[in-house]
């Protein structure tokens, strides 16, 4: 009974403990010498901005400047969406245009920026079995569900199927190609393969399986020392990739820390931001991960105001 | 086959040289599950002597109830907990998801059932002459009840170890709760799935070892209070 009684005792001191501003002991965080309660803003951020280390990279940057902590939970595009629709997060970085302008038109999200872009691609095995290496990304999608359904040998697609915005640009594409994605793409053989996982997830098993998919450039480069996949097919209008950061509306949901939200993403437009965005992964993959928005709104066919004015 | 023993070479090189991160990560797991544990403990011991020793109608279908939660998913406490401390669930003012409290709370609501369960049974045990003598000796409701509970006290603990087992090595609710934020709720399990899912295998097996390693230094302890 001692025993269980301090146990219980010390049990309500460990949860007093970590009430408290944080669990971490450890000497993580080494700049006692600014205030000691740094602003905490949450972030939900699409899995490419993560996975590739961009973002890691911008917050301590963005961290050290403002005395702020950024709380970054990365998932698809879909989850950020539901995480800022319940008011959960403060700031959302998502890439899927559609889905952003119904956020938007919603009432849940004000003040969005676009901040990179880069491209999809569609992976697959070098020996490209089915044969599509070059071809437009339409066509390139005709010939896989052709050959897949068609059983031949070495002809899997692994889908992200998590509502991601990857996702969402894979069923543009398989509606770009004449299909319907619930009927004619989902349930339509073995060769379709619904991964629901993270983009770094899906190349991965992608890779296992040999198979093919759609990725974001950024974080195909970013993984591809693991890889034995090329990319096969990189050109081709749909697969411009836009990110985009915006805040959660305060009106709609009270308790979005609006004004630190503002500081990040006026950060990320900034000249100091952009700078690092276009310069991020060059010397370690060769070419730049993601393109800066700055100047290229034309190319994204956003407005110009999307991609430089400050949110006052 | 290489890709394991060079995986085991580097955990065990991240453990000996304290890398921060990982003693970070394995730090704040031990714990937000010892808080649950110890929470649940608090509430569990009490409630399942009270069961145990009190009659009333139904009392065999709660016990059911109580042991088929045993079972409960991971991840279906992750989505009640969600939705309850959700900014627009009805305790979302409070702020806790995202957050290592509200990470304790949902593996408390997981193991709950388990730590309830385990000390009816345990209660269930004790030999009836005790139980005889205490009542003759004309024992009070609550010295009955703690005299009872510390007759049991070896299997109530080995009941809580197992708790705490189930609270550490749960992945579904910390990942839909805590959201994996590094340096804030990133703990062992949901490092592991992240980091096997980024391809980087020896973080992934240096923190299982860790997470073993600490489920067996508990079963020592509970060991060596046992045989005193």
């Amino acid at each position: 009974m001692v025993i269980i009684t301090a146990l219980l005792v010390a049990g309500l001191m460990v949860a007093g403990c970590v009430s408290g501003e944080s669990p971490t002991a450890p000497s993580t965080t080494p700049t006692p010498t600014l205030a000691a309660n740094p602003e905490e803003l949450r972030i939900a951020t699409t899995t490419s901005l993560y996975d590739t280390k961009l973002l890691d990279h911008l917050q301590s940057v963005f961290e050290k400047k403002h005395n702020a902590k950024l709380l970054v939970v990365s998932a698809g595009t879909g989850k950020a969406l539901e995480y800022g629709q319940r008011g959960d997060v403060d700031v959302m970085m998502v890439h899927d245009r559609a889905r952003e302008d119904a956020f938007i038109a919603d009432g849940d999200g004000v003040n969005r920026r676009v901040i990179a872009y880069n491209y999809f691609v569609i992976i697959g095995p070098a020996s490209d079995p089915a044969g599509i290496k070059g071809k437009q990304p339409e066509v390139a999608f005709q010939t896989l569900m052709e050959k897949g359904k068609a059983g031949e040998a070495g002809v899997v697609f692994v889908s992200r199927g998590d509502a991601s915005g990857t996702h969402a640009k894979e069923k543009a594409i398989w509606k770009a190609a004449g299909f319907d994605y619930a009927t004619d793409v989902q349930n339509s053989g073995n060769w379709y393969v619904e991964a629901g996982s993270g983009m770094g997830a899906t190349l991965v098993m992608a890779n296992e399986k040999e198979a093919y998919t759609l990725s974001d450039i950024g974080t195909f480069l970013a993984y591809k020392g693991d890889l034995t996949l090329v990319p096969v097919v990189s050109k081709g209008d749909i697969l411009l990739n836009v990110y985009s950061a915006m805040l959660i509306n305060p009106e709609k949901h009270t308790g979005v820390d609006t004004e630190l939200g503002k500081k990040w993403v006026n950060f990320l437009t900034s000249d100091e931001a952009q700078h690092e965005i276009a310069s991020f992964g060059v010397v370690e993959y060769g070419e730049p991960l993601f393109f800066p928005a700055k100047g290229n709104w034309a190319v994204m066919g956003v407005s110009e105001a999307e991609v430089s004015a400050p949110i006052l | 086959m290489n890709e394991i023993i060079e995986g085991f070479r580097t955990a065990i090189e991240l453990i000996i040289t304290l890398n921060p991160e990982v003693i970070e990560i394995s730090i704040r797991s031990i714990i937000i599950s010892l808080s649950a544990t110890l929470i649940a403990s608090f509430i569990a011991i009490p409630t399942g002597s009270l069961i145990t020793f009190s009659e009333f109608r139904g009392k065999q279908a709660l016990v059911n109830i109580i042991q088929t939660l045993y079972a409960l998913p991971t991840v279906l406490v992750g989505l009640f907990v969600f939705l309850l401390i959700s900014r627009a669930g009805p305790f979302g003012f409070m702020r806790l998801l995202f957050t290592p409290e509200g990470m304790v709370i949902a593996q408390t609501v997981l193991i709950l059932p388990i730590l309830i369960g385990l000390t009816i049974s345990s209660l269930k045990g004790i030999d009836t002459t005790i139980l005889d003598a205490l009542r003759s000796l004309g024992a009070t409701k609550m010295q009955f009840l703690r005299s009872v509970v510390s007759e049991a006290r070896y299997a109530i603990m080995a009941a809580v170890v197992l708790g705490f087992g189930r609270a550490i090595s749960e992945v579904g609710a910390a990942i839909m709760i805590g959201g994996n934020i590094r340096g804030h709720t990133r703990v062992l399990t949901t490092a592991i799935s992240l980091e096997t899912s980024m391809g980087y295998i020896a973080v992934s097996i240096a923190l299982g070892i860790i997470l073993l390693l600490i489920a067996l230094v508990i079963n020592l302890l509970l060991a060596i209070v046992q045989n005193r």
